[in-house]
């Protein structure tokens, strides 16, 4: 377990240092972004003084890489800067909101993820069927559609035709879990569909890719029922893919559910991002930037200790 | 007494190049209690697939296609699949090749043997997880309260395989079927493997079928032996008789053993090719792989370096080819010292040292000719191209005993295993070459083909005067074409001399184990050899 310890811090410092590296590059993006944060702030009819004040003001005429290292040091201490556009605390902007991403990730993950694996295993189990083929077809079908197109379609019957769910995810923080749960289920269903297909067929593709083993064989000369096989000894083996195609699915339901929370109005953070880049809201583009960089980079990070922990081989090992 | 198993008219199909091909033809056989029957013949005799056709299975891309094959008296050839499920495991078991691959790497061994007794019905896993002791004791297996518990990662070759032997008594089955259990294993390991077969099919009483394309092995453990071919039978009988009085051709040219070829002399004038002096490798940097590596070889000789496997024997193969620098030592070749790394050595070293592998399927390019692959070196080190090297090409096509016209445009994945190995030869030879490493280059072929490319490198030594290096764990083949013999254990050398030196009492104490454990010919030499050791243990 020593071993498997120290591969874990290495792997850790690694993801520490490409989130230094991501944070520079999300600070020099910013920086490109066309236009004056001040005039755009100020609007118009704003006085060359008064806009240079505010530039003071702002630091904006420091240099970059001193603004940097400021930024830099702030955000480690957990003070992300004012939002320029109202002038409130990021942090008080950003958190509630990520919690309720994750709130949404979790959720679809708590979905998704066991369908997912469990109609992987049934298409490798009834491989080459229809059923096989109906679920390929119909997973692949919600992954071609747009994600709004999905969410609308599901909103006119779940929710207009048969009154079942609201049709706006609307929540705040004074809402139980089981109402909060329920204002969110169609989203959650919309991303499920969106990400269901991705694992499925990975998962499916992992298992029949193990079924070639000899040890598979060895399996069904034991006599040992097919299902039996998929999940007791296929399954086991094919983790490592699966886990890895798990952590990148939840890395895009952390931070790629942009459209969804605008078609059903959920304060996520997504929706803040987008809004703030329209507002050149740059202390708030930042801070989001890079936290859902480090949501990335984590999610990842457990992926490949996890598909480490999952073989035995490598448990073990003397690296 | 009746019949366990009876096999009638069997014919299985396989599919390959879009059509199905007949690899089973007309294959009938019976077992009774307390018998094992051999099943013989080198790759493509279908010796498996008639093994696994016992307990009705058919590979992926077989089929059977009519016979009878009656268990017990349950007729399995048309039987539903659960009905198959139900005897596969616990009627008749099987005992695969390769137990490493075999073993689900995810779980432990122990589990892998309770798994089927337990789904069979046959017992509870506490029951079962004490009758695994039980029987890893019976196959004499260290720590059998403990070895059970680790992964199979954790076992070493030997071990796994007995474990197999172990896993497939586990629902106490009538029949086991051994697919060449020992093929992967060292002479010392198949011994163990051997004893452990006769244990279950004698003091338990099973019956067996046992399928290998060695003679000399299935000679200790079978009561008949059948000779198979392309799918057919050649020849049956009892194996003292069919050992003794072969009537087909086939069947003697099995049972030759290899002729011993003249050994030449070896002399301290003859010109020496190679000099490796007190060389040490490393590959993780603390410990060493190598040590005091002192060894000769000279001009027009061939010099056999024997071990059995993690001995080390290829790891030196390594350090005097350039691709692991030793840490200390020197390497002269040609009379000058050589760099120890191979991106410091000149080109004109590199060609006079050539290399030929032990898989000659993954030694050439699937994508290339037989024209590209020979004339890379010709290009390579002589700058030869275009007619002058398509006449080169031919004439080392010829040299290897392949008609050029045949063969100079087929891809290298259309040709035999043997043909490969000649052109893996054939492209050593392109670079004219003073010392070639031929590293256990017959041992993925099958017996007949593996004594034509001996013959064919001894035929090349006396033309050209080339120095071979011959890494090889065979004893026979050792004693086929050896001058002089360098043994190795654990990353040293034990002995060095000339082969009839070594070969001659009085022994190195290992090399007398090793040459003790090579399966002769003889079916009553497994158990006077356990015998003898059963009495110096006492």
């Amino acid at each position: 377990m020593k071993n498997v310890l120290i591969l874990i811090l290495k792997r850790s410092g690694a993801s520490l240092i490409t989130v230094f590296i991501i944070s520079v590059i999300i600070f020099i993006g910013v920086e490109l972004l066309p236009g004056d944060v001040a005039q755009t702030v100020l609007g118009q009819s704003a006085t060359p003084e008064t806009v240079e004040a505010f530039r003071k003001e702002l630091k904006l005429d420091l240099p970059p890489h001193i603004r940097y290292g400021a930024w830099l040091n702030d955000f480690i201490h957990g003070d992300f800067g004012n939002s320029l556009a109202n002038g409130r605390p990021v942090s008080e902007l950003i958190g509630w909101r990520f919690a309720n991403t994750l709130f949404l990730a979790l959720s679809t993950a708590a979905i998704a993820i066991p369908l997912a694996i469990l109609l992987g295993m049934l298409a490798a189990f009834y491989r080459n069927t229809l059923f096989d083929k109906l679920i390929s077809t119909t997973t692949l079908s919600f992954i071609s559609f747009p994600e709004f197109f999905v969410a609308y379609i599901l909103i006119s019957l779940l929710s207009v035709k048969f009154n079942i769910f609201p049709s706006l995810a609307i929540i705040d923080e004074d809402m139980g879990l089981g109402s909060k749960l329920y204002a969110i289920l169609l989203p959650s269903l919309t991303l499920t569909c969106v990400v269901t297909a991705h694992m499925m067929r990975q998962t499916r593709a992992a298992i029949i890719n193990v079924l070639a083993s000899a040890y598979i064989e060895m399996a069904e000369i034991k006599g040992i029922k097919r299902l039996r096989i998929i999940v007791h000894h296929a399954f086991p083996n094919s983790l490592s893919p699966v886990i890895n195609v798990i952590a990148i699915n939840l890395a895009y339901l952390v931070v790629g559910v942009v459209i969804v929370e605008v078609v059903f109005v959920y304060p996520g953070l997504g929706q803040l991002l987008v809004d703030s880049v329209a507002k050149r809201d740059l202390p708030v583009v930042q801070a989001s930037g890079l936290i859902f960089s480090i949501a990335y980079i984590f999610l990842n990070l457990s992926a490949d200790i996890l598909s480490m922990l999952s073989n035995p081989k490598l448990r073990q090992s003397q690296i | 007494m009746n019949n366990l198993l009876e096999i009638k008219n069997l014919y299985i199909e396989g599919f390959y190049e879009e059509r199905w091909h007949p690899i089973v033809r007309d294959i009938s056989l019976d077992l009774k209690r307390g018998e094992v029957l051999g099943l013989i013949g080198e790759s493509g005799a279908g010796k498996s697939t008639i093994g696994l056709a016992a307990m009705g299975y058919a590979r992926q891309g077989c089929r059977i296609v009519s016979g009878s094959i009656n268990l017990e008296g349950i007729q399995l050839f048309d039987a539903t699949e659960e009905d198959l499920r139900l005897v596969r495991g616990s009627k008749i078991a099987y005992v695969a090749q390769s137990a490493a691959a075999s073993f689900n790497p995810s779980h432990r061994v122990i589990k892998q043997y309770v798994e089927a007794p337990v789904h069979h019905g046959v017992m509870s896993y506490k029951e079962a997880e004490k009758e695994a002791i039980e029987i890893y004791r019976r196959l004499f297996l260290p720590t059998p309260e403990k070895i059970g518990y680790r992964y199979p990662h954790e076992l070493s070759g030997g071990q796994l395989q007995r474990a197999m032997v172990a896993m497939a008594m586990s629902c106490k089955p009538d029949i086991i079927v051994f697919d060449e259990p020992t093929t992967a294993l060292d002479v010392t390991t198949q011994i163990e493997v051997l004893a452990a077969v006769k244990e279950i099919t004698e003091k338990m009483n099973k019956a067996a079928l046992y399928i290998t394309h060695d003679l000399a092995v299935v000679a200790q453990v079978a009561h008949r032996i059948m000779v198979l071919r392309n799918g057919r039978l050649v020849e049956e009988g009892e194996t003292r008789t069919l050992i003794k009085k072969p009537k087909e051709k086939y069947t003697r040219e099995l049972l030759n053993v290899r002729a011993l070829r003249e050994t030449k002399a070896i002399t301290d004038k003859m010109d020496v090719i190679l000099e490796v002096e007190d060389v040490a490798a490393t590959y993780t940097g603390h410990e060493n792989v190598l040590e005091d590596i002192d060894l000769v070889v000279r001009k027009g000789r061939t010099v056999a370096l024997v071990g059995e496997s993690g001995s080390g024997k290829s790891t030196l193969a390594r350090v005097i080819t350039g691709l692991l620098p030793a840490i200390h030592g020197s390497i002269t070749f040609l009379g000058k010292e050589l760099p120890g790394s191979l991106k410091k050595r000149k080109k004109e070293d590199l060609r006079k040292m050539q290399m030929i592998y032990q898989m000659p399927d993954t030694a050439l390019n699937p994508k290339q000719t037989v024209r590209k692959v020979i004339g890379r070196p010709l290009q390579f080190y002589f700058g030869i191209k275009g007619k002058k090297a398509e006449e080169r090409i031919k004439d080392l096509l010829r040299k290897i005993e392949l008609d050029p016209d045949i063969y100079i445009d087929r891809l290298t994945t259309e040709l035999s295993g043997g043909e490969k190995q000649r052109i893996c030869i054939a492209r050593a030879l392109a670079a004219e070459p003073d010392l070639v490493i031929c590293d256990e280059v017959t041992s993925a072929l099958d017996q007949l083909v593996a004594e034509g490319i001996l013959d064919l490198l001894q035929d090349l030594q006396n033309k050209t005067d080339m120095a071979y290096l011959f890494i090889t764990h065979d004893l026979a083949t050792v004693k086929a074409i050896a001058d002089k013999i360098v043994i190795m254990l654990e990353g040293k050398i034990i002995e060095q001399g000339e082969k009839k030196k070594v070969l001659a009492p009085p022994y190195h104490e290992y090399t007398d184990k090793l040459l003790a454990s090579v399966p002769e010919m003889d079916p009553d030499w497994l158990d006077n050899l356990l015998n003898e050791r059963a009495s110096t243990f006492i």
